[in-house]
């Protein structure tokens, strides 16, 4: 199957862009804030409450949702399933601003923003983050090497800088057609990285709450965290790429890839099947279940989790007549990309007690701000990158009133 | 809300004992990290008399800023205070129910500061190392490494460490330093057991303080319930407390005496030591992958090599 990815030539000023523009404007705002009065004049966090909105969401469900990149780079160029191609630059993308946003969420989360780079010097083997940071690191460079040849296909021969830059014209093309000629023949090597990377760090994240035993509530603190979370991550990839499809093609008014995007999610199914018995049958092992009609918020929590993010979308997708329409599908996919959100909220936020404190949490405006802020920016740099880049490839609707 | 704690620790137990059993011998080495000779401090809640000396003095050694009330106020105790960023150690007020001869309650005074874990969850948990456990026995924190991550304080089983989160640019975690610089001179005290007027704090090497503890246990049963806390507790910690009243009636938490690092230890190390599981998979994947296109159709395998 041939496909074409093309720069669209779609309107780019459109309402919904002005609303991003907005949100950003806020976020911007609340983030200036940050950096003036500290983490405190912004956030509800506290000495109890140490992690909040900003991990649970922006780090943790960035990670997570973010694993579109390497599920289909899995199929479509490690197993070899080609007809899967035309989604792997769209998830490419996706993964590639979604782990930039991760860090610079983190920037905005840790107390010191310029020591970031410290955890290359210092080093802790036995700190999960520390495993955590150094794969993120090196995962988010494999994305940018795995990005380089659509800049490539777009620039090569064409670099046409203004003005003063102009004497940079034939430099940058010449490095263009550097990378043209080795990356190919190396690319595999950063596939198959990226996908080991994902695994050890979409697992390592799971470990994180396992230094704190005392404080995660027992309907989520299992030994074998990290096994769900690389099952869930997994298990969210194509899901998340019928969502951000969906969302991109409807908006820019393309063809629904739905001959692509009904079959990759066959394949969840099984993945999302896994996951679930996995999830159970932990629940069943350590006897956790007794907690589930205890009519707390925390275990509320923990049944939206997976009823509406697990069961029904997974009961949804056996249906041929579901996959096969663009509207269910879509429904069902959403339903399991908010169930992987809310269970890394559940783990990071919902499911932590401090042991002394009676502290709850609920996030600050100006967190709220300014996690809006940053989603808002990825989609604003999700539309300026497919408009300028080869990155989809469905031919544009027909058009009907 | 209340959870069955210790049932929870026992199937966690089980199943951290099975992940041991099944992993490779190197693995689940996990020695205690104790230093052998480490100092600790003995406080012994039935001498003291609240008279918050400590926290004065406290305060001055570690030159923190002035607090919103006086030392000398007496009307502090009668709210329940944690240690803060600005504020190292507090002591609280307790009436756990016993009475005077004169029908009056009597109320138990208890200090709380950072425990230096023997086996610190925080010390684990940092991504830099900032924290670390000293020879000396002090949790020791190194602003200069670190990233402001809050891990520490996600770990802590004790709710310790603070953050000064009004600080935009350099926070630092503030926790008690066991007043390491003093400790580590000939002879140095804690500012807090150097000023303690009825012995309450008693500082010394751990082994000789456990010792000291269990003698007076035993030569004055009615006096103090059979039990150290802080002798056993997540693998011991240097601070340890000896007490007249069951020690959850003063605020006192109950953790397993497993340290809690252990489980995330064990499972990271047992991945990821010599990076045996990546490269496995590496080299799985590039066999898959190289059989994939060796069956497959003449491919467009490289991103922009599509036409």
């Amino acid at each position: 199957m041939t496909h074409y990815p093309y720069p669209l030539k779609a309107k780019f000023w459109t309402p919904g862009v002005l609303v991003l523009l907005a949100l950003m404007a806020a976020g911007a705002i609340a983030a200036v804030a940050r950096f003036t009065g500290g983490i405190g004049y912004v956030s509800n966090l506290s000495t109890a409450r140490p992690w909040g909105l900003w991990i649970g969401v922006d780090v943790a469900s960035g990670v997570a949702l973010a694993a579109g990149g390497f599920t289909t780079a899995f199929v479509a160029h490690v197993a070899g399933r080609h007809t899967f191609e035309p989604v792997v630059r769209p998830a490419l993308l996706t993964a590639m601003l979604g782990y930039t946003f991760v860090v610079i969420g983190l920037l905005v989360d840790i107390g010191r923003s310029w020591a970031i780079w410290k955890p290359m010097v210092y080093w802790n083997f036995n700190s999960v983050l520390f495993e955590v940071a150094m794969c993120v690191m090196f995962y988010l460079n494999v994305l940018y090497i795995e990005f380089i040849p659509i800049v490539v296909e777009r620039f090569k021969g064409r670099v046409d800088l203004p003005g003063l830059l102009s004497s940079l014209n034939r430099p940058i093309d010449a490095l263009l057609g550097l990378a043209d000629r080795i990356l190919p023949k190396i690319m595999w090597v950063f596939l198959i990285a990226g996908v080991v990377l994902s695994c050890m760090h979409q697992s390592s994240l799971g470990s994180l709450m396992l230094v704190a035993p005392t404080k995660v509530h027992p309907l989520w603190y299992t030994p074998i965290l990290p096994l769900l979370f690389l099952t869930s991550a997994i298990a969210v990839g194509y899901p998340m790429v019928v969502f951000e499809t969906t969302l991109a093609t409807s908006s820019l008014k393309l063809d629904g890839e739905m001959q692509v995007l009904g079959p990759l999610t066959r394949f969840t199914i099984y993945l999302l099947g896994l996951y679930m018995a996995l999830k159970i049958g932990d629940m069943v092992v350590r006897g956790t279940y007794v907690y589930l009609l205890d009519g707390t918020a925390r275990t509320n929590a923990f049944l939206a989790e997976m009823l509406l993010g697990v069961v029904v979308p997974w009961l949804m997708l056996l249906s041929d007549h579901v996959r096969r329409s663009r509207r269910a599908l879509f429904i069902a996919c959403t339903f399991i990309v908010g169930g992987v959100l809310l269970n890394r909220v559940n783990v990071f936020v919902v499911s932590y007690q401090p042991p002394v404190s009676e502290a709850s949490y609920f996030p600050a405006i100006g967190e709220i701000l300014i996690t809006t802020g940053l989603i808002a920016t990825l989609m604003f740099l999700y539309r300026f990158f497919v408009t300028h880049l080869p990155v989809l490839s469905a031919p544009a609707r027909e058009v009907s009133s | 809300m209340k959870l069955d704690r210790r049932g929870f620790f026992k199937i966690m137990g089980a199943a951290a004992g099975a992940s041991l059993a099944s992993s490779p011998p190197s693995a689940d080495a996990r020695s205690l990290k104790a230093p052998p000779d480490a100092y600790g401090c003995l406080v012994d809640l039935t001498r003291c008399i609240g008279c918050r000396k400590c926290e004065e003095a406290c305060n001055r050694v570690n030159e923190l800023p002035a607090p919103d009330r006086s030392f000398e106020d007496p009307t502090v105790l009668n709210t329940l205070r944690r240690p803060d960023e600005r504020t190292y150690t507090v002591v609280n007020r307790y009436f756990p129910g016993k009475l005077d001869s004169q029908n009056q309650l009597v109320p138990t005074y208890v200090k709380i500061q950072c425990m230096h874990c023997q086996d610190p969850a925080c010390a684990s948990a940092c991504i830099v190392g900032a924290l670390t456990k000293k020879a000396n026995g002090s949790v020791h924190y190194d602003v200069s490494k670190c990233i402001g991550c809050r891990y520490c304080m996600v770990a802590c089983p004790f709710e310790i460490p603070a953050y000064e989160y009004h600080d935009p640019i350099t926070p630092r975690v503030m926790k008690c330093t066991f007043c390491f610089e003093r400790i580590s001179k000939e002879g140095g005290l804690p500012g807090c057991a150097e000023i303690c007027p009825v012995e309450a704090i008693t500082f010394g090497k751990r082994s000789t303080l456990l010792s000291v503890a269990k003698k007076r246990i035993r030569e004055n049963p009615a006096r103090y319930i059979d039990q150290i806390y802080g002798e056993t507790e997540v693998g011991g910690t240097s601070w340890m407390y000896l007490s007249g009243i069951d020690f959850d009636k003063l605020g006192f938490i109950n953790v397993p005496d497993q340290p809690t690092p252990k489980l995330a230890e064990t499972i990271q190390h047992t991945l990821f030591s010599y990076l045996w599981s990546p490269i496995v998979l590496f080299g799985l994947l590039s066999g898959i992958m190289w059989t994939s296109h060796k069956n497959g159709q003449p491919n467009d395998t490289e991103k922009g090599e599509d036409r």
